[in-house]
């Protein structure tokens, strides 16, 4: 009877992550890669899963087993009250483990080479540049090449390879495209490279990952991926229209706030991105009086 | 006068902390009120305030967990329902007052459920089964706990007083910086954290010192059971990990009250410093914790298996390598830095390496139930349920070191539920069984095993329900700590977790009516003979509850498992049953210090929160004037006579052979 009801919740508790290993439908963000670094990423994620079950698994079941068997009301079970040794035991008991971390940690050490996010893709196509600022709580994306800036939506061209630099114009926080792969971290100061391509058009989701204050839960962004053609188109559109991102206008930009829909900007200042890392341009405010006199106290202002 | 404290700091404009904080307020004056009608406070002064007494200080530690455990708890719940609410909404909690809630239910948990209980436990039993009358130093084990209560007391006043910290249960900055958290929230965080840190610290002191120097006569290394050997590695962990917790926290108030630049945006400051500090002490924190609890487990399921533990020496090598290695994976915390692929690499294969001791020590477990004859108490119960979800956890902790797949996984619903595995699964239950196991001990009467059971399955199934589901969302690219969301898939996951946080509820309540049932028909439950489980180490060779001085005469140590080898002598008439010759025994005397020591730091911390700077000039005189009194005492011990000696202990051994008579007479 226990053993049934022990082995009901085991399934029902295993359930959730072996169907996550048979399914890759178009919820599951983080299997379903848009792009050969998610791609990769998740099948290392998967085939860790695969290697690891196939211990995991026999221990769980063995452990149920011994754990009803050896129950003192089954008479027929042998009972060995001084079996507190045996080195063949311990030999089998050392090895498995070792066995099964040294296979993965092989996986480990070549995929975390091959999937290193600062390596560039190799692509006959010439390789996007895009510089990234987290700001309180919003996402910045320059094209330096192109001279346009968006806000809290990232359009890529399909197919061609991006090479990231990212930074972070207030707190840390990490920028993360499940469908493409490789979450960074984005940091004042400091300049993280991730590389990213998207295989085919499409809308992926992008989020902040590391809590940055209250406009956190908010700080996500969407990720178009379009054919050639309609990523110049979509260039042309943006030179065309909206104000030109001055160092007034970044400024302005940096203090909490989360904006209400993505916008584009026609023009960049040179440097800008630059003058953000080496803080030439200061580090947003953070948190402006507040208006609610009741909460300014009790934060001790 | 007040420093920056001023009525504002009342949240009289938000109803649930104002609520809640009038309830705590209400219960707490409603006890003291009560404790001193009934004329207990003489009795719990001389007996618990000031007691330096390992078991019960032991006992207040674990009490205090349990308080603090449903303070975490109803943090979590309110998370749980804000999660399943907020969908394309607000929920009902705004960002300023979900933040603190995760932030306050991580810290509260980590360093005021987990560690206290672990320290506890180990307080109660080390010297029980090393075999001695008490720890190294026992006034300083005193002020350990009462710095404790004083973090406790803090974080609890934050409810009401001021705000709490808002930036997860590790203070990252520069959000925690003084300019991105100019609130007093952070401040909490730091002292209370600082202060309860302090109390580890020499908590971890004084059990190395008690566990290498003071043994019962026979007792060597390799004749400990194994609790204690994972109690010096959680021990050692703490005196090498600590310092950098404190230094590190230290760093941040300079940050943020001197205006130094450690960690700032500006002028020099590196985030990154921060986070490899705060890991290199937040890592082994994770095997502080979950170390005592394979020790528990190691008792309890060999114990109920009527068999000693297999592989001994493989157990203690395995603690050991534990206790090493645990030191060389911090950097798995942040893979997504950056840092590269050799660093990434060599920091993730060393994580995977602990599995290996960890994956021995599960089959160790198996093969010590292999050939036993399992009786299912409570305890037993915990360790077998701990054994299945422990592996799931392993299993999801070794993928994330997976370097790739951390790339995917990191903050994620994922890794919470991955933590949560192991700290529920693993730390918990074991805190559970070692709660029911020596609760007899401790009490002399045994815990109703019918709620006991139901307080399992209902944690287990629980559990299972409120976490797998996370699992999955972190796989559909949740990430942790959102206080809002607006895809729709998301959301039936996280309506069947809430579900999850309702049957763990019914587990806790379960929990409490155990407590209040035992304590109601104790006598049914009494235990005469000391030993209720047919235990094997010297713990269950003395009274229950044990008297003051443990053991009437030290025992003579010739092996290992000695208790369980003296009784099957005994029952051959092999074994000595000839009465000793009782000598009288000095034991330490009772000292306030540790309450006053904690009433000035309890102080002091406040004025450092709100700035008050007399306040916490007075409280540093205090304290010091207390440690210069303490240190210049003249009496240090009083002797308990022969003859005291000589009752107790025949009291027990009447009341065992007679215990033993009345099971011969049955059979």
């Amino acid at each position: 009877m226990i053993l049934w009801g022990r082995m009901r919740k085991l399934a029902f508790g295993l359930a959730p992550l072996s169907a996550a290993l048979l399914l890759s439908g178009c919820d599951w963000a983080v299997l379903n890669p848009k792009g050969p670094i998610a791609d990769g990423n998740s099948t290392l994620l998967v085939d860790s899963v695969a290697i690891m079950l196939v211990i995991v698994v026999p221990t769980i079941v063995a452990t149920l087993a011994a754990a009803w068997w050896y129950r003192a009301s089954n008479t027929r079970a042998h009972y060995l009250p001084d079996f507190e040794y045996s080195g063949q035991l311990e030999l089998i008991v050392w090895a498995i483990p070792l066995l099964t971390i040294m296979l993965l940690g092989g996986v480990t050490w070549i995929g975390a080479h091959d999937l290193d996010p600062a390596v560039p893709i190799v692509s006959k196509e010439e390789p996007l540049n895009i510089q990234v600022v987290s700001l309180d709580w919003k996402w910045l994306f320059i094209y330096p090449d192109q001279h346009v800036a968006s806000v809290d939506r990232l359009v890529v061209p399909a197919g061609v390879p991006i090479r990231f630099a990212l930074t972070s114009g207030s707190v840390m926080t990490a920028f993360f495209v499940p469908q493409l792969g490789s979450m960074i971290y984005t940091m004042n100061r400091m300049t993280t490279h991730l590389n990213l391509l998207a295989d085919d058009p499409g809308t992926f989701r992008g989020l902040a990952t590391q809590i940055s204050g209250d406009g956190f839960a908010s700080m996500h962004f969407e990720v178009v991926a379009k054919t050639a053609p309609e990523f110049y188109d979509w260039l042309g559109q943006t030179r065309a229209t909206g104000d030109e991102l001055t160092p007034e206008r970044y400024i302005e930009l940096s203090k909490q706030s989360v904006v209400p829909a993505p916008f584009t900007f026609r023009a960049v200042a040179d440097g800008l991105f630059d003058k953000i890392l080496d803080q030439t341009l200061p580090p947003g405010p953070g948190p402006i009086a507040e208006t609610n006199s009741g909460a300014a106290a009790r934060m001790g202002k | 006068m007040f420093g920056k404290l001023t009525w504002g700091a009342i949240p009289f404009d938000q109803p649930i902390p104002l609520f809640a904080g009038a309830i705590v307020i209400v219960v707490i004056v409603g006890v003291l009120a009560f404790i001193t009608i009934k004329g207990w406070i003489p009795y719990l002064w001389s007996e618990w305030v000031t007691s330096v007494d390992h078991k019960h200080i032991g006992i207040m530690y674990v009490t205090l967990a349990a308080v603090m455990l449903i303070r975490g708890f109803i943090d979590a719940i309110m998370m749980r329902s804000q999660q399943a609410i907020a969908f394309q909404s607000q929920g009902y909690l705004p960002p300023e007052h979900y933040n603190q809630i995760f932030s306050a239910h991580g810290t509260i948990m980590i360093f005021f459920v987990a560690m206290p209980f672990v320290i506890g436990l180990m307080n109660f039993v080390l010297p029980l089964q090393l075999g001695v009358r008490d720890v190294a130093f026992p006034t300083l084990n005193s002020v350990s706990f009462w710095l404790t209560a004083t973090g406790v007391l803090l974080v609890n006043i934050s409810l009401v007083v001021g705000e709490f910290s808002k930036t997860g249960w590790l203070p990252f900055p520069p959000l925690s910086e003084l300019a991105y958290s100019p609130g007093v929230g952070v401040d909490y965080y730091l002292w209370g954290v600082q202060i309860a840190g302090v109390g580890t610290l020499m908590t971890g002191v004084n059990f190395v010192t008690t566990i290498l120097k003071i043994h019962a006569p026979g007792m060597t290394y390799m004749r400990m059971p194994v609790f204690c050997w994972t109690s010096l590695a959680t021990n050692l962990l703490i005196v090498a990990a600590f310092p950098v917790l404190t230094a590190t926290l230290a760093m941040l108030t300079l940050d943020r009250y001197l205006g130094f630049h450690f960690f700032t945006n500006e002028a020099g400051g590196n985030v990154m410093m921060f986070m490899n500090l705060i890991w290199i002490w937040g890592h082994p924190e994770v095997y502080i914790l979950v170390l005592p609890a394979f020790g528990v487990f190691s008792e309890v399921v060999s114990t109920f298996s009527r068999k000693p533990l297999f592989g001994y020496r493989s157990m203690v090598m395995a603690t050991m390598a534990i206790c090493i290695i645990a030191y060389t994976v911090w950097l798995h915390h942040f893979f997504t830095m950056g840092a590269g692929p050799n660093v990434n690499a060599v920091f993730g294969i060393a994580s995977m390496i602990i599995a290996v001791p960890t994956g021995v020590k599960i089959f160790n477990w198996l093969f010590t139930m292999y050939g036993g004859r399992i009786v299912y108490a409570t305890p037993m119960l915990w360790s077998v349920g701990f054994m299945v979800t422990f592996v799931i956890g392993g299993l999801t902790g070794v993928l994330v070191a997976v370097v790739p797949a951390d790339f995917m996984l990191h903050n994620s619903l994922f890794q919470v539920a991955h933590f949560h595995n192991v700290i529920i699964g693993g730390v918990l239950f074991g805190m559970f069984a070692g709660y029911t196991y020596w609760f007899p001990k401790a009490f002399g009467f045994r815990l109703h095993e019918g709620w006991g059971k139901a307080a399992f399955w209902c944690w287990f199934i629980g559990f299972y329900l409120a976490f797998m589901p996370l699992y999955v969302v972190g796989l559909m690219g949740m990430t942790r700590r959102m206080q809002h969301y607006d895809v729709p898939e998301w959301r039936p996951w996280l309506l069947v977790a809430e579900l999850g946080a309702v049957v763990v509820l019914a587990g806790i309540l379960c929990q409490v009516a155990q407590l209040v049932v035992s304590i109601r028909h104790r006598e049914e439950l009494r235990d005469v003979t000391g030993d209720p489980w047919m235990g094997r180490s010297l713990e269950w060779s003395t009274a229950s509850p044990p008297p003051a001085f443990n053991f009437a005469v030290l025992p003579v140590v010739e092996d290992r498992d000695d208790y369980w080898r003296r009784q099957r002598l005994a029952e051959r008439g092999l074994g000595p049953t000839a009465e000793p010759v009782y000598k009288a025994i000095e034991m330490p005397r009772n000292s306030p210090t540790g309450f006053i020591c904690a009433f000035f730091a309890s102080f002091g911390g406040f004025g450092m929160i709100w700035q008050i700077w007399w306040l916490v000039i007075v409280a540093i005189v205090g304290a010091f004037a207390t440690f210069v009194v303490f240190a210049w005492r003249d009496r240090t011990e009083y002797e308990i006579p022969a003859e005291e000696v000589a009752r107790i202990d025949r009291a027990n051994r009447r009341a065992r052979g007679e215990a033993v008579a009345n099971a011969e007479a049955l059979t």
